[in-house]
């Protein structure tokens, strides 16, 4: 049981996806335009996390060593797809502002990287915490950054007006907010976690 | 004339690190050094428009079967046996070039901008200037284009990396937030060049 918790707040708080171990950060800064699509975004490339990393972890003694790599990229995409489908059926309007970039989960460096160092050596149980850990993790940072942006872009979170519009910095909505915002948030979290 | 655009919208205008957020972790990754900012370029150059070409005549495939939902699948593994053939070939043929590319060659699989051009372009969903069609040629010449992009932003912010080496730098700011903000500022001149081509 402690190793589970353990497995399941390393990847929320220790190896954190985007400010521990940098990764994922196509995604990070693209889809961060506002605190719902960075959380959708997030979600999504959970539920990806979760499912490749409980079958990969079924399949680690099938699998030749030789052709893991596309075996577990064919494993990743068809994941990707599923969640493709689903999103255009149920929540289309999330998957026109995300569009592109939830096909680009397939070549997410987090979920290929979680497949080869965890799910590959670990048991089935502890492999799907690691994903639900990273996932966790990786949609907190991304719901965070997305709220910062749509506070100091539009005044809002979530929707929710905090501040008139016109007091809002549009630049922090366009791209090149997403990498000043990003800069900072990452530099605050390493003064936050070298301090403790 | 078009033609022109195409290669203006693509390396200044729509950017695409710079302003469409792909292939950031090379980006941020080989760009300590000019030279090898140079070499991942050239190397993404050629990959990424060889790869459009094929990725365009499969999707047609696909098409034509109304298997589309078996895109993302096939352009994945696709392009991953692309880059594997490329490696050999350019060994037998020009050990030279192999030699210049070979290194940056197994990490452009995992680079995000070559699938996602793929996409793009084979959906007819990549960004045109006004009055260009979708079709396989300005969908190469978009390819190549934002490869020259793409090599653009890299070798100048390998450039600027390689002044802020010297510098003092604040230690929480050390490393990757450093670089993102100087991304975000090279990002700010590049959004001067909005609205150049409509």
């Amino acid at each position: 049981m402690n190793k589970g918790l353990k497995t399941l707040t390393n990847g929320i708080l220790t190896e954190n996806p985007t400010f521990g171990l940098v990764l994922g950060m196509c995604p990070t800064l693209a889809t961060t335009t506002s605190a719902v699509n960075g959380m959708s975004m997030g979600l999504a490339t959970m539920f990806v996390l979760i499912c490749s990393n409980v079958v990969i972890s079924m399949l680690k003694n099938l699998i030749p060593d030789k052709v893991r790599i596309p075996a577990f990229i064919v494993v990743i995409a068809t994941f990707v797809t599923m969640v493709q489908l689903a999103m255009q059926a149920y929540v289309p309007f999330i998957y026109a502002k995300l569009g592109l970039f939830i096909p680009l989960i397939v070549v997410n460096c987090i979920v290929l990287g979680r497949a080869e160092a965890f799910a590959a050596k670990n048991s089935v149980g502890l492999s799907a915490l690691d994903g639900l850990g990273m996932g966790l993790g990786f949609t907190l940072s991304l719901t965070v950054i997305g709220a910062i942006r749509e506070l100091l872009g539009t005044g809002c979170v979530f929707g929710a007006h905090i501040f008139p519009e016109n007091y809002g910095a549009l630049i922090f909505v366009l791209a090149p907010g997403a990498f000043i915002c990003l800069a900072y948030v990452m530099a605050l979290v390493h003064k936050l976690m070298k301090n403790n | 004339m078009i033609y022109f655009l195409i290669f203006i919208s693509a390396i200044f205008v729509n950017n695409i690190v710079l302003s469409q957020f792909l292939g950031i972790c090379p980006f941020l990754g080989v760009s300590k050094k000019i030279d090898t900012a140079l070499g991942m370029g050239a190397a993404v150059t050629f990959v990424l428009t060889l790869a459009t070409i094929v990725t365009y005549l499969l999707n047609m495939m696909l098409v034509a079967w109304h298997v589309e939902f078996l895109q993302t699948i096939l352009f994945i593994l696709v392009i991953a046996a692309l880059v594997q053939c490329i490696e050999i070939i350019l060994k037998k043929i020009s050990p030279s070039l192999y030699q210049a590319l070979g290194v940056f060659l197994p990490l452009i699989t995992t680079n995000c901008c070559l699938l996602g051009v793929a996409i793009l372009v084979a959906n007819g969903t990549n960004k045109l200037p006004m009055g260009a069609d979708h079709n396989m040629l300005t969908g190469t010449l978009f390819a190549f284009a934002t490869a020259l992009g793409f090599s653009l932003a890299l070798v100048l912010f390998a450039g600027i990396r390689e002044q802020l080496a010297m510098n003092k730098i604040p230690k929480a700011m050390q490393g990757t937030p450093i670089a993102l903000l100087t991304a975000g500022l090279l990002a700010m001149a590049f959004m001067g060049f909005s609205g150049v081509v409509g």
